[in-house]
Parts: structure tokens; sequence; C-alpha cells
């Protein structure tokens, strides 16, 4: 981002996330369950923002692979959401359970 | 410009998957339902000589098979005397884009390059993402992958959003859509207005691409153990990595290994469904892609699908999520391996499979993938609790598709249940004969469905005919 803050939009040139809907939801498929049928269907795409926008705008951006689309500004420099998550402790005694049994060479509850 | 909506565009499907494949499927077709299958194999134009050599300039393949000592030992503990095979895995995690999808990618991408094409489209939620993408990065083309990831509230799986992620690493343009079967239509369109090679799952070039690994692992076996493997276990989603790896096993002269498909229990969970698409801990490897894709294995994004897993199933299992995740912590923590989710659910079966086998046999689980955030058994039972999904200790029996993981108390509770091939070939021979008379089949059909379901003879498969043609007839 080039001064604006990404919370609220970016400047031509930053790397943003667009939102576009591709079909409304009257507009889909057929036979699908209701939650699905009363949904539209979305689309997020990433890419150079072709001028300054604010976040919800219409914007364009350049992908990556230089074709240019339109859809609403959703975020600029959009991070990565998927981590490895918390600690599971049931998958934690795991480990040292099968180790013990290794170790005893008997299986115990088979 | 064309019209984009749903029904116009599927009304172009045809010519736009002609033009972005270049493979005349009607030249196939046979009879009143039949195809060449071996024909339409052929028509890739590769030997499995040609396809390792394509492999080996695109970094592909001669993955490592590792014998795995202390699986092989929890699995000989909860057996009778002198039974418990020897479990070996093969390390496909170390393809450039971490997983076996590389080897489908990479004669894909090689076809496509080949053909002048500047570009490729995947439509894919799964691993084949970041193949494609890989694959088109080393050869200069252009890559479209788009994803189905998230739900209509925004929130997105997090195994997809790293493969997503891997896709970007690539190079590749990314289109990350809602849930919904309409990722074909979006396919159709990026196809149309680029004019891309589609670089689908499901061609003979991309099932190709696969024999290489059973070949590698029969022929691997076959020295280093003076035997063909007694079984291999093929984690079973749409039925490529089955179909490609069993053809190479043959082409191995390892035709006798019984190939066992393995899929997570996910039955309950619809696909299409905007509230269950992100209640299930697995995005591919499971039954609600398996079950529908055994039974027609051409529902993909091409006329005829080089993937038909049925041919070449000895058996299939399943396996709960819980069961996954346990060997997953399993073979991390006494194999020292941290591989991810989808390679796991073949290996979470294999152990009670090697039970069932005598001690000096030998049992191959013919993948393993790539983990990572998003996809570590961490991460997806984060997001599982997040959604008020149970997770807790307990017998496989105890898990519910979208309500309870139970991660089970010891090894000897993991199983493998049978699913009934019988049950699911008449399944798929109901579907394929549909509403035809059966005096309309002729000895080329009656040939072809005997194919298409194993092998069986055409007597048998004629029976089944017969009598379900007698059942409906009293019920109607
Ligand atoms: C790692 C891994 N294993 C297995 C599979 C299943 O392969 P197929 O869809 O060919 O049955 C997939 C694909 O979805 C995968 O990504």
């Amino acid at each position: 981002m080039s001064g604006e803050d990404g919370e609220s939009g970016g400047r031509a040139g930053d790397w943003a996330e667009l939102h576009l809907v591709l079909l409304g939801p009257g507009e889909r498929a057929p036979r699908l369950p209701a939650e699905t049928a009363g949904a539209p269907l979305e689309a997020r795409v990433r890419g150079f923002l072709e001028h300054d926008a604010r976040v919800g705008e219409t914007a364009a951006v350049r992908t990556v692979l230089g074709r240019r689309v339109e859809g609403s500004l959703l975020e600029v420099l959009p991070p990565a959401r998927q981590t490895f998550g918390r600690p599971v402790p049931e998958l934690l005694e795991v480990g040292s359970e099968l180790r013990a049994l290794i170790r005893a060479g008997g299986l115990e509850g088979a | 410009m064309p019209d984009r909506s749903f029904a116009a565009v599927l009304a172009r499907r045809d010519e736009i998957v002609a033009a972005a494949l270049g493979i005349d499927y009607g030249a196939f077709e046979r009879g009143e339902l039949a195809f060449e299958y071996e024909a339409l194999m052929a028509s890739a134009g590769t030997t499995l000589e040609d396809v390792r050599a394509i492999q080996r300039a695109a970094k592909v393949g001669s993955t490592p098979l590792l014998e795995l000592p202390a699986l092989t030992r929890l699995a000989r503990l909860g057996a009778p005397a002198g039974k418990g095979a020897t479990i070996l895995v093969k390390d496909e995690a170390a393809n450039p884009s971490g997983s076996f999808k590389a080897r489908r990618a990479s004669v894909a991408v090689h076809e496509a390059a080949r053909r002048g094409y500047r570009g490729v489209v995947a439509a894919t939620s799964g691993n084949y993402g970041a193949a494609v993408a890989s694959q088109a990065a080393m050869r200069g083309l252009d890559c479209i992958v788009l994803q189905e990831v998230y739900d209509s509230l925004g929130r997105g799986q997090p195994e997809i959003l790293e493969k997503g992620r891997a896709c970007e690493a690539y190079g590749a343009e990314v289109w990350q859509l809602t849930v919904g079967p309409e990722l074909f239509y979006a396919m159709l369109l990026a196809l149309e207005e680029t004019g891309y090679f589609s670089a689908s799952l499901y061609t003979p070039h991309a099932i190709a691409g696969i024999e290489t690994l059973g070949h590698e692992i029969g022929a691997e076996v076959l020295e280093r153990y003076g035997r063909p493997p007694d079984a291999v276990v093929c984690t079973n989603a749409g039925g490529g990595n089955v179909t490609g790896t069993a053809r190479g096993l043959r082409a191995a002269g390892c035709g006798a290994t019984a190939v066992i498909g393995v899929s997570v229990d996910l039955r309950g969970l619809r696909m299409d469904s905007d509230r269950d698409f992100n209640r299930k801990s697995f995005t591919t490897g499971h039954t609600g892609f398996a079950m529908p894709f055994l039974l027609d294995p051409d529902r993909t994004d091409v006329p005829r699908s080089a993937a038909r897993p049925l041919r070449y199933l000895d058996r299939h299992v399943t396996v709960t999520q819980g069961e996954v995740f346990y060997v997953t912590e399993a073979l991390a923590r006494l194999e020292g391996l941290e591989r991810g989710p989808a390679g796991n659910t073949s290996l979470a079966a294999a152990i009670p499979l090697a039970r069932e086998l005598d001690e000096d046999a030998v049992l191959v689980v013919q993948e393993t993938e790539y983990t990572g955030a998003g996809k570590h058994p961490t991460a997806q039972l984060t997001f599982a609790r997040e959604l008020g999904v149970e997770v807790r200790r307990g017998h496989p029996s105890e898990n519910v598709p979208g309500r309870v993981i139970a991660i089970p108390r010891s090894p000897g509770e993991l199983s493998a249940v049978e699913v009934d091939l019988d049950e699911i070939r008449r399944g798929y021979l109901g579907r394929a004969v549909g509403d035809r008379p059966l005096d309309s089949l002729g000895d080329v059909d009656l040939e072809y469905l005997a194919a298409e379901v194993g092998g069986l003879p055409v007597a048998t498969v004629a029976g089944w005919l017969e009598a379900e043609s007698r059942e409906a007839g009293a019920r109607a």
C-alpha cells in the first residue's frame, strides 16, 4: 500500500483482492439444495489495482497474467488466513501412547 | 460479448471443451452406450517410456519407496500370529508441488505446450491446482486455477486456502469461488475467454501420467522383495489415482496385486450444500467424490473420463476422519514423517489391511502429500471446533460426519470398513443402461459394461441386468 490505509482503500498499483458476483441467487445451476440456491455464486481474484479505490467500491485489477478484471474492492494486500490452528490435546496424547505401546510390545485394548 | 448466463454457457459446453482439449471423443463411441476405452488411452500417443522421459525433464517421479517399520510393528502387535504385512509408503510428497498430482499435470501441461497453447486452465480445489501451476511455471505457460473455497458467510476451508496460496506461489491466476457445482461453469468461461488448454484431471494424458507411479512401485517391490506387492492401497476420490496406479502395476507385471481403494466416510454430507461444505475436515479422498464417481465416472469436465476405477478395484474400504488424523500423528511421531491429509487416508486403512496378510507379504501405501498451514490436522481440527464439530477420543464407529470426530484410543480400533463393490457395480450398470430396453444393447455394449465393472463375465452382467429389469417391471 502506498500511503492509504489498506482497510479503507488502496492506490493504483497496490496488490488487492476483488469480490465478484458471478451468478445471482436466481441464476444458479438447477437442483441445488436450498441453502446453496439461495446464495449468489461469488468469486475472489487478486491483482494490481488499475486506479485508486476505496473498499467496497467498483475497482479494476490486472491479474498476474495481465488480464483485466472488474469487481468490488475487498482488501488491499490480503493476508494468508490459513494457519496451523491451535494445539489439539487429543492428538498430542497419541504419539506418547504409541511409543509406549511399541516399547512394551503389547497392544492394550486391541 | 457472448451470453454469460448459466444455461447459455452450458449450451456452449461441447464446442468450448472440444477447442480446449483437441480430442475427438466421438471417434471412440461404439454401439448404444459403449466406447473404446483402450483406444482412447492409446490416443495419448505416449508410451510409459515417453511419459517417464517427460516426467524426468519436469522434475517429477522416481520418488522414494520407504519401509515403515514402526507402523508395521503396530499392525503386527494387533494381528494373529504370523500375520501383519510389511507396510511401505511411496513418498509422493517429494514431487515438485508436493503430491502425486504432479505426475498428472506434467503430461497434461506437456501436451498443452506441444500443441502450442499459451496457457492452461484447471478447475480443482485439490493438490492438482498447484501441480498444474508448477508445471506451467517450468514451461513458461500461463495458468488459471479455479477453486471452490468459501461458504456464503465468507469462511474459507483452510486446506483449500493453502492450495490456492501454493497456486499463486507458482504464478497462477487463482479464482476462489463459493460453494456450488458451477465451478465448471466458471471454468468454461475462462477457457472461452482465453483459448487456453483444459488441463483436465481426466484426459488420457493426465491418467497416463499416473501409470509411472504404479510401475515404479511394482518394479521396485519386485526387485527389493523378490515378489510383487500383495496389496496396493490408494486414496480414492475421482478415480484417477486408482486407475493410473493399477494400469502401471499391470504394465510392471504385477497384475495379481490387489488394488484397494480407500475413502474417508463422509456419507450424509451433501457436496453441493453451502452448510455442509465446511463441516467436513477432508477436501478430497472422501466418499462425497468416490461414490458418485464410481457410479458415474463420466461426471467430469471431459466427455469420457479416462479415470475408470471400477475397472481396476479389487476392494474398496472406508475409514473415518478421526482415524486419518490418528495415523497422521503416528506417521510423524513413530516414523518421523510429517505428511499431509488425503495421502494418509490409505495409510489409515493400511494398518488393519496389513493384519489380514501374512508376515512375508508386502503392502504399499502408494502416496504421501505435503502438509502445511491449513492442511495440518491441528488446522483442520481447530476449524472443525470453531464450527461446532465435537472432537474427542472414541471408537471410529462414534464418528458422525459433520458432527463428531472420534480419534481412536488405540491402534486396535483402526478398521477398514468394506464397501460392497457388487452393489456399486449393479448401481453403475443401472445408471449406465438407464431406461433403455435391454434388447437395444448389442454384444459390444455388454462386453463394454462387463469391462467397466471390472472384467466380470458378460453372462454375469447380463444376468444382473435382466434381474434388475424384471424387478423394475414388477415395481411398475
Ligand atoms: C493427495 C491426494 N491423494 C489422492 C487423491 C485422489 O485422487 P483421485 O481423485 O484421482 O481419486 C487426491 C485428489 O483429489 C489427492 O490430492
